[in-house]
């Protein structure tokens, strides 16, 4: 379902957050020229529609005590690497678990989960049980943190 | 300094911010406090840098849009100059300095999969470095969600062990 006039007006005007004023659904429709109803109706439906993700608070991992971010990856045999993330994507500590293309030689890594902590030695406890999990099928794996955030926005459109 | 309290009402914030014509008040009065304050404090964090936003998270994927994760090795006395040309193009969602070889990591947003190669030909071009893509194949499991109530409970543990 490709987006209409309406929505794009509706993700331009919120996309760097709401208005912080009792009425924020009120102050976006004002913006655009409906009312605050239009764009609460519009919103749950995207919401169901899994277009709105959530409505809340994007925070600032690190500011929250979480200075560890590890960037997992791993080599998993092609054939057991579906239903092995499965598994790996349920952990408690994993925010993300993907599949993405190597890029051999230089990058043999298929399975990619994202591990937070508040301190190393936690990401790699976590990283452990994700080893633990993987077993034979893993040929190696790596663990890139993070040391800056050099830019989190979110979608521009 | 963040306390128990602010870190358990971050994570109420989380998501779920009521489509009601006063959400902020409906909040309030679950969380006992007042509309006033809930506002006030959410843009003390906002200010503060502890939340970077507030408001609804988009998935333009659902729209046809695409997500692309690409990442560059870049010399180490140009990587101010790349990453401003990265992060200049509107595009680039976020961006991660990373320990590795490979040691910058962003996230391309774009309306279509042909708008997203394009922005990442563009930094391409620009940079003069190559950029490898990691577009998803597929997608196991995605909620960047804190442990901030166990992170709370952790805090007052060692609250406790300083005071004893």
């Amino acid at each position: 379902m490709p987006l209409d006039a309406f929505d794009r007006e509706l993700i331009a005007a919120t996309q760097g957050g709401l208005p912080l004023v009792p009425r924020p659904y009120e102050a976006v429709g004002a913006m655009l020229g409906v009312p605050g109803e239009r764009v609460r109706e519009r919103l749950a439906q995207m919401l169901e529609q899994g277009l709105v993700r959530r409505i809340g608070a994007v925070p600032n991992h690190y500011r929250l005590g979480f200075t560890a971010n590890g960037m997992s990856v791993w080599d998993v045999a092609d054939e057991q690497v579906d239903t092995l993330g499965e598994r790996i994507g349920a952990l408690a500590g994993v925010s993300h678990c993907y599949r993405r293309p190597r890029h051999l030689p230089a990058w043999p890594y298929n399975l990619f989960a994202m591990l937070h902590g508040r301190s190393r030695a936690e990401v790699e406890a976590q990283a452990r049980e994700v080893e633990t999990l993987l077993g034979s099928a893993c040929r190696g794996h790596d663990i890139l943190y993070s040391t800056a955030i050099l830019k989190k926005t979110g979608l521009r459109i | 300094m963040l306390t128990p309290e602010d870190l358990r009402l971050i994570d109420r914030l989380h998501g779920g911010l009521p489509l009601s014509d006063r959400p902020f008040a409906e909040l309030a009065a679950e969380l006992g406090c007042s509309e006033y304050t809930l506002i006030e404090r959410v843009h003390g964090w906002l200010t503060a840098g502890v939340l970077t936003r507030f408001g609804p998270l988009f998935q333009i994927e659902r729209a046809g849009g695409r997500f692309v994760l690409a990442a560059i090795a870049v010399p180490e006395e140009r990587f101010d100059a790349v990453a401003a040309i990265v992060n200049a193009r509107p595009e680039v969602a976020h961006n991660y300095r990373r320990e590795h070889a490979l040691n910058m990591w962003f996230v391309v947003a774009a309306e279509s999969p042909a708008a997203a190669d394009a922005a990442l030909a563009c930094i391409e071009a620009e940079t003069g470095l190559p950029v490898l893509a990691f577009p998803k194949e597929r997608e196991f499991f995605v909620e960047l969600r804190l442990p901030l109530v166990d992170a709370a409970a952790a805090l007052e543990t060692e609250e406790a062990d300083d005071a004893a």
